[in-house]
């Protein structure tokens, strides 16, 4: 039960920074952008090339922090990472999504969104190969703080807690403190009346894709620090992303954070009562739930 | 050349039989504008109810009816309706992109299910053996397979008369209404959800004997066959052939299903065996970059979508029938609320 508690809010906190830029992106563009989950594991993918780089340049850098598994050059990789699949979010929206939206409906636009994930995912399998793959030999046996069988932690993982909760205040303080993320706001919260305000709408575009490819890196870190690397994580993510995102209400910051939460603790609850092998299914129950219940979330508009 | 005609007949079979999933998704996005992502859960409920109710008996499990085919038939496709429904009720009333999100989870479930629910559907192994229609009326394999492809046929000319009349009709009408402009529909009084609900249901259904043909044929279903990438084939079958244009779900159907066992056997054939293991991800990305390439520089297919007045029998002054002046080039153009 313990447990379940614990694994509900790490998997819930990686998920609420994949949800987010979901919500952003889907609620701006208004189509369900299912390649979101690809970008996680780019971010993942991309920091595990970097890594290896940089532990290469130089050997200070393969220094690990105390007590974690996590090496500086970990660390750097990740941030060199975000900021490339930021880019790439905003480029893939250069070539596909903005001429679709100029001549299409927003169907074709999560039609060429599921193509676009085929792409990436099999990219990444014909790259990197189709097994999965940790950062480094030592994350599988990461630092035990807690050796009581009711409750096991991995300094990793208190580290995966800190670095969420550490982004989740800096961008709670760029959304509320800037003026750009006043802007954000308020294309996401009403695109029509906010450019009537003077506010570039294609600039805010770009920068919710950016901003939503650069949490999506840092989920996918998070996710293989917790898990493992493979192909298909992106995949195996995108239905409790897009749980998350309807729980909180499209196109709420705070509520795709929120509902990130609420999906990890009840996926992980719902182990309790139904066999492993079912868990697939639980974010599907979750969206039906929700469609049914409260069509809009919990800090939705109507629609 | 026995050889040949045999591997045809099986090409064809299965290629008809994907293509009348085509002609269900058609209904579904190219005349309603309703977004499928769980394709392989409708044809997978139309399989598996078909071997359950027509299959042998199982001492392992429930199931194994033994029931004649037509009923059994049947049955997957109500199976199959059923789900439709359950979906549809909570999605078709809201925004389009819900019904991509929900439909696509239920791929996902449908999939625990079958791989765990053993008792039900035989787990990881499937559902295998059963006596397929009019197999003893004929002996031999060919012959078998021959007269398989003509029941198959058979079948797929039912679908498309059915469909071909049932888009130019006043229905048909009306689900292009509500795909063009939702609003005018309701102004007319017209109930958008429960047209988008009858023809999602339709098309699912349409699904589901398309997935109990599939696994009459194979007289064998599984886990294996549900598998994500059936989905993305059968819409990259409709967006080459061209949404709204039944022909062309046949003729994309026939394209891009050539391509896939051609590239497989061309990649098969000149790949290196320490790279066959990644024969499967480059066709994959082929079907990827089919879906994107074609949405952006022919985004209506082989064969477009007619709209005109020639195809309906009432003249142009009826009041639904808007299009006959607005055939621009956004056959999809949803309205953004």
């Amino acid at each position: 039960m313990l447990q379940s508690l614990f694994d509900g809010i790490l998997v819930g906190s990686i998920l609420s920074l994949g949800a987010i830029g979901l919500t952003l992106v889907m609620h701006i563009l208004r189509f369900a952008n299912f390649s979101h989950a690809e970008l996680i594991s780019m971010g993942a993918y991309f920091t595990l090339t970097l890594d290896s780089v940089f532990n290469a340049l130089s050997n200070s850098l393969s220094s690990k922090l105390p007590m974690l598994s996590v090496s500086v050059s970990l660390i750097i990789a990740m941030l060199c990472a975000l900021l490339i699949t930021g880019v790439i979010a905003a480029i893939i929206d250069r070539l596909v999504f903005k001429r679709l939206r100029e001549q299409a409906g927003p169907l074709t636009m999560v039609f060429a969104s599921f193509g676009i994930s085929l792409i990436i995912r099999n990219a990444i399998g014909l790259v990197y190969g189709l097994k999965s793959t940790h950062y480094n030999g030592d994350i599988a046996f990461a630092m035990m703080l807690s050796s009581d069988p009711l409750l096991l932690v991995k300094a990793d993982q208190l580290f995966i807690l800190a670095l969420t909760l550490l982004v989740m205040v800096s961008l709670h303080l760029f959304i509320s403190r800037t003026s750009v993320g006043f802007a954000l706001t308020a294309i996401s919260e009403n695109p029509v009346l906010a450019q009537v305000n003077g506010i570039n709408l294609a600039a805010m575009v770009r920068l919710a894709w950016m901003l939503g490819g650069a949490l999506a890196a840092i989920a996918g870190v998070c996710y293989a620090l917790n898990n493992q690397l493979s192909p298909v994580m992106g995949r195996d993510l995108v239905l409790s992303l897009f749980a998350a995102a309807i729980v909180g209400g499209i196109g709420s910051i705070y509520g795709a954070a929120l509902g990130g939460l609420i999906v990890g603790l009840a996926s992980s609850m719902a182990l309790l009562i139904i066999p492993t092998g079912y868990k697939p299914a639980v974010p599907f129950l979750i969206i039906l739930l929700v469609l049914y219940l409260r069509p809009n979330g919990l800090f939705g508009e109507e629609r | 050349m026995i050889g040949i005609i045999s591997y045809l007949a099986f090409f064809l079979t299965i290629a008809l039989i994907l293509a009348i999933t085509v002609l269900g998704l058609n209904l579904q996005w190219g005349f309603t504008g309703l977004f499928n992502g769980g394709i392989v859960a409708f044809f997978g409920a139309g399989a598996y109810g078909m071997m359950l109710l027509g299959g042998p008996e199982r001492i392992d499990g429930l199931g194994g009816f033994g029931l004649p085919y037509p009923v059994a038939l049947s049955g997957g496709i109500a199976l199959s309706g059923i789900l439709a429904v359950l979906v549809g009720l909570a999605t078709t009333r809201l925004r389009h992109d819900y019904l991509a999100i929900a439909t696509f989870g239920v791929a996902i479930a449908m999939e625990s299910v079958v791989r765990n629910a053993s008792y039900l559907t035989g787990g990881a192994t499937g559902l295998r053996g059963f006596e397929r229609p009019f197999e003893s009326l004929v002996d031999g394999a060919l012959q078998y397979n021959l007269l398989f492809l003509a029941f198959v046929v058979i079948c797929l000319i039912i679908v498309y008369v059915f469909l071909e009349t049932l888009v130019r009709s006043p229905f048909g009408r009306l689900l292009r209404a509500v795909r063009e402009n939702e609003r005018a529909a309701r102004s007319l009084g017209k109930s958008p959800p429960v047209i988008r609900l009858t023809a999602f249901v339709i098309g699912s259904m349409i699904m589901g004997l398309s997935g109990a043909l599939y696994a009459t044929f194979y007289a064998f279903i599984s886990p294996q066959d549900l598998a994500p990438i059936l989905t993305f084939q059968i819409w990259a079958m409709l967006i080459v052939g061209g949404s709204g244009n039944n022909r062309g779900a046949l003729l994309g159907t026939l394209v891009v299903w050539g391509g896939w066992v051609g590239s497989g056997w061309l990649l098969t054939a000149v790949a290196p065996t320490h790279l066959q293991l990644y024969t499967g991800s480059i066709q994959y990305i082929l079907i990827g970059s089919i879906i994107v390439l074609t949405l952006l520089w022919r985004p209506r297919g082989l064969l477009p979508e007619k709209l005109g007045t020639r195809h309906y029998s009432k003249p142009a002054t009826d009041p639904v029938d808007w299009h006959s002046n607005e055939d621009s080039g956004k056959p999809h153009a949803q309205e953004a609320k």
